[in-house]
């Protein structure tokens, strides 16, 4: 009966039950007013002794210091003319990780702003790729009631943050997207290499290729901070101090902005560069390549389809031609490489005998015309080929390598750009190393014309060109602060330069192949040289009248005025058909140096005939290829029928 | 006192005003935690108050024989209502707590409290002073404790249970069973909780105890509640930031600020001072139940107040330790702070008995033997 172990009984009455309650309500009463104390003692130590700790996170939590993205350094031109500058701008972006719900956030996003589809693939795509607490653009340049309607909805949209900054404006658009690049969102690598909270402060853009890359530091300038009290949820509840942004240096280029927008306008539909230097001190006054990407769309984060665009173009727009187009320089280099033969002793009065080509060991080398006698000026005026097939074997190849060489062919030059390709000067040593086969009499006479392994870029034709108009070995440059007075001399003989540069008049003001390359100036004699590049060798056509992919390149490069040199200028024309296709476009550009508003007239009859300026030309291409777009998802459903047509057709 | 009619006079004014004022405080922490406004919780705080003062009295008036005859059925029903919420839940998917009545909604779990304390209370009220110390003092005990403590952990209320299993134990512990039983059952706690921990526990709770033990191991987890309760009561100071003034509930980093954690709320306004005069409030509070024990005329409504105000007091413990990181987050309300119309009818219905048993004893007056102790 009982569960106590013990023998004896305890007597229990209603009375000792009174007595154990009394004792046991004691018991627990005072184990209560224990906890009560315990309590209390622990209330002390946090709100005494820790008080000052938690006062502090209560005061992070309550307060958010927020980094303002300072304003970006402004890139302008040698006058002072802005190529990069920012304007006040509207903007909305997505914090993921503060998304609840994305899929109805960004429907609710996309109708508020009238987003098109392709922003919304775009933004989806930028959303899947990011970190969580990147932000994602989603749309600037908006309008004040468009920012609007978003900030007043703010309370359902948790994570899109509506914010008023500054966005980069180039105004020149694509007609310096490869010269400055652009900037856009850090992305986690950025990050990664440099995990400072600015990066992924929402509006603030990193340069991205060019110079806004190069130079990110000075442009980039300090945040400014504002204080500010947020909820728990990031709404910002008042404004608590604010302390402004100092903005980041300007970067001034020797480039001319006017002349650069000239350059590439002119270069109209071709695909192609054009370089102006100035042959007194090596300014790049010009550094134009196109097609191009416009940079202000890509600094808004690019749509998809405009991507798509610029990918799949034939005439490759994301490629900076001035820097990595390797082309081979054809006749170009001619009057270079009569420097060459100069130097080697070779009279520039002796003639050869051209009977439209020439055999070089068992081969027989076409010249492109039959020249009959020729000395040095008529080869270069008239572009014999012969006349450097033989010389050229008289010489060998070291020497005509050694003069490329010095005059900046197969050099990378000191520029503050993303990335430069060397090219090629080939010669004996170089292809024992590259092919491992030995150097032949026909590999000398493909070189002295600029064919064969012979590549440039249009930069280098540029400086090539510079430094045989003045003599000096001149250092291309862009920026102004770099800008070196004293060059040193090409330790050229003067009457051997004479001799060239009088080859190069006679090519426009002579018997040569450029006489309408002359310059509609009083007074400005232009001297020059044509080039024509074999894209696929000769047996494939004659180089013109071939898919636009097969044509030769057309390629120019002079200098003016010829009595005292003072421009240097090189134009490459991808698949031009020869330099037909060049030397208008260089004549134009000396043109709008010597003579603003005279070229600026003739231009736009010139774009008129084209279809519009630059930017107009890229929205119609930008409409047809999104109509082609469609077309095409549209035409796949009816493909089936349209092939059964074919097979009965 | 001529002139103040008898019923008037005959209200237990002291514990009223005390409940006024305390409730009063809560209706302002409330409207302040609503960032000074009283919708939506002040104001509904206020007239429920109001509302179950109204029934306590009533229930004040009730005769003890009443809660005797009433304690089985009572705790029967409330059982069945347990029963269907879990069904209910079943049927639904998910957990599920509340019962809709159309007027409001129960949470049978709640009323289950005063429930157990009554039954358990009647039963040993009814049990021969001899059998005390049998096996038919025991195993009723487990059977009245079990069944509801299994069905509320169904849902799954760890906190609820720990307070329904504590009544009864509380009520049995002062009927005078054996001391040995409870030192033992805390030896086999000791070690069936680890177990428990490890087998029993939702993996929410158990993540919610991990936290308890380490809170900064999860600062934006489960963590997140302790940290920023801390964060409340610490930067409060010794006289608080002010009414109207609290960053941490204004702000919204202080979650759930209007019920479980209202003392963080409080303490954040009003500082170390609030915070005391709570404690303050419900030692008053507790000193006039357990007097209202000992002094009680039999032996039923002894066991019964000890009980009630056991249950009244594991609300307000097991909340402030919550809040101060003393205890896992288990989600039960503070009394008079905290919003909500359950919990306050709860504690209603306990002060109510509570008053009713003062007015019998006030009617026929036993001398205490331990009068003033806990003066």
């Amino acid at each position: 009966m009982s569960i106590l172990g013990k023998g004896k009984k305890k007597i229990i009455s209603a009375a000792s039950q009174n007595i154990t309650f009394n004792r046991r309500s004691l018991l627990i009463g005072g184990a209560q007013a224990g906890v009560g104390l315990l309590l209390a003692g622990r209330m002390t130590y946090i709100a005494v002794a820790e008080n000052e700790r938690y006062e502090m996170l209560s005061e992070s939590n309550r307060v958010n210091l927020t980094l303002v993205p300072p304003r970006r350094g402004w890139i302008i031109d040698r006058n002072g003319k802005p190529i990069a500058s920012n304007r006040a701008d509207f903007r909305v972006d997505i914090i993921p990780d503060r998304l609840v719900n994305p899929e109805q956030t960004l429907d609710e996003l996309a109708l508020l702003l009238n987003l098109p589809d392709d922003e919304i693939e775009r933004i989806r795509r930028d959303l899947d790729q990011s970190r969580g607490f990147q932000p994602v653009q989603v749309a600037s340049g908006l309008r004040w009631e468009d920012y609007a309607a978003v900030s007043v909805r703010l309370p359902d949209l948790p994570g899109v943050a509506p914010i008023q900054g500054f966005s980069r404006q180039y105004p020149a658009g694509a007609a310096v997207g490869h010269l400055v690049g652009y900037v856009g969102v850090a992305n986690a690598e950025e990050y990664d290499a440099e995990p400072n909270p600015l990066l992924i402060t929402p509006g603030f853009k990193i340069g991205k290729d060019g110079l806004e890359k190069k130079f990110e530091q000075e442009l980039r300038g300090e945040p400014g901070a504002r204080r500010v009290e947020v909820t728990a949820r990031g709404r910002v509840v008042r404004d608590l101090e604010k302390r402004d942004d100092v903005p980041g240096d300007p970067v001034k280029l020797t480039i001319d902005a006017e002349l650069q927008r000239y350059a590439a306008r002119r270069l109209g539909e071709e695909s192609g560069s054009v370089i102006v230097m100035d042959c007194k001190n090596g300014d790049i006054l010009c550094l134009a390549s196109m097609p191009s990407f416009d940079p202000n769309s890509f600094s808004d984060g690019i749509g998809f389809d405009e991507y798509a665009m610029l990918r799949e173009d034939d005439h490759v727009p994301l490629r900076n031609k001035s820097l990595v187009g390797l082309y081979p320089p054809g006749s170009t280099i001619k009057p270079m490489n009569c420097l060459a033969f100069l130097e080697a002793g070779i009279d520039p009065e002796e003639t050869v005998t051209c009977g439209g080509g020439t055999r070089v060991g068992n081969r027989f080398f076409r010249c492109h015309s039959n020249h009959g006698t020729v000395n040095m000026d008529k080869a270069i005026a008239q572009s014999c080929d012969t006349y450097f097939y033989k010389m050229a074997q008289r010489i060998g190849m070291d020497p005509v390598a050694a003069m490329m060489r010095r005059h900046g062919l197969g050099e990378e030059y000191d520029l503050p750009v993303q990335n430069q390709f060397y090219g090629t000067v080939p010669d004996p040593v170089w292809l024992e190393r590259k092919y491992d086969r030995r150097w032949t009499g026909a590999d000398t006479a493909n070189s002295s014309i600029g064919q064969g392994y012979v590549l440039t870029n249009p930069l280098q034709l540029a400086v090539m060109t510079a430094r045989m108009a003045s003599g000096q070995k001149l250092e291309p440059n862009l920026l102004v602060k770099t800008r070196k007075t004293k060059h040193p001399a090409m330790q050229i003989s003067p009457e051997h330069l004479e001799t060239i540069r009088k080859g190069m008049l006679h090519v426009v003001h002579g018997a040569g192949t450029a006489r309408r390359a002359r310059l509609p100036v009083e007074n400005v004699e232009v001297a020059g040289k044509t080039g024509t590049a074999q894209v696929v060798s000769l047996s494939r056509g004659d180089g013109r009248n071939v898919p636009w992919r097969f044509r030769d390149h057309g390629l120019f490069v002079c200098f003016a005025p010829y009595d005292n040199p003072r421009y240097a200028c090189s134009v490459v024309i991808e698949h031009g058909g020869g330099s037909g296709a060049a030397y208008p476009v260089a004549r134009d550009v000396l043109t709008f140096l010597f003579d603003r508003d005279r070229a600026l007239n003739d231009i736009a009859a010139l774009e008129a005939g084209w279809g519009g300026t630059i930017e107009e030309r890229a929205a119609t291409k930008f409409a047809a290829f999104q109509a082609n777009k469609a077309a095409a998802s549209a035409g796949n459903e009816s493909d089936d029928s349209a092939d059964d047509e074919a097979e009965a057709g | 006192m001529a002139l103040v009619p008898q019923p008037l006079r005959n209200q237990p004014w002291g514990i009223i005003l005390l409940l006024l004022v305390f409730t009063g405080f809560g209706v302002a922490i409330l409207y302040s935690a609503a960032g000074g406004s009283f919708s939506p919780w002040a104001g509904l705080h206020a007239a429920r108050f109001m509302v179950f003062l109204v029934m306590a009295l009533v229930i004040s008036y009730m005769p003890e024989e009443l809660f005797k005859f009433a304690a089985l059925p009572v705790f029967v029903i409330i059982l069945l209502m347990l029963l269907g919420v879990e069904i209910l839940g079943q049927v639904r998917g998910g957990s599920q707590r509340w019962l809709e009545l159309g007027f409001m909604r129960i949470q049978p779990s709640e009323l289950m409290k005063p429930a157990i304390v009554l039954m358990v209370a009647r039963f040993y009220s009814a049990l021969p002073p001899t059998m005390i110390r049998s096996w038919s003092a025991i195993w009723p005990l487990l059977i009245m404790m079990g069944l509801p403590a299994a069905l509320v952990l169904l849902q799954p209320d760890l906190g609820t249970t720990i307070t329904i299993c504590v009544g009864a134990v509380t009520v049995a512990f002062l009927a005078g069973l054996p001391m040995r039983l409870f030192v033992g059952a805390g030896v086999v706690a000791a070690i069936a909780i680890p177990l428990a921990y490890l087998f029993l526990l939702e993996p929410y709770q158990q993540r919610r105890v991990a936290t308890f033990l380490n809170p900064e191991n999860d600062p934006l987890g489960s963590g997140y509640h302790i940290t920023q309760s801390k964060i409340a009561i610490g930067s409060g100071g010794i006289d608080g930031k002010g009414f109207l003034n609290g960053s941490q509930s204004h702000l919204d980093y202080l979650p759930e600020g209007h019920t479980d954690f209202v003392f963080a709320t409080m303490a954040e306004e009003w500082g170390l001072i609030g915070g005391i005069a709570v404690i303050i409030a419900y030692f008053l509070l507790l000193r006039w139940g357990w007097r209202l024990s000992i002094d009680a005329p039999s032996r039923f409504s002894k066991l019964l107040a000890g009980g009630l105000t056991m249950t009244i007091f594991l609300y307000a413990a097991i909340n402030m330790m919550m809040v101060m990181g003393l205890a896992p987050v288990v989600g039960i309300p503070l009394p008079f702070l905290s919003h909500g119309g359950s919990s306050m009818l709860t504690v209603m219905i306990c002060v109510g008995m509570l008053m009713a048993i003062d007015r019998q004893t006030r009617r026929q007056p036993q001398t205490s033997l331990s009068s003033g102790i806990l003066a």
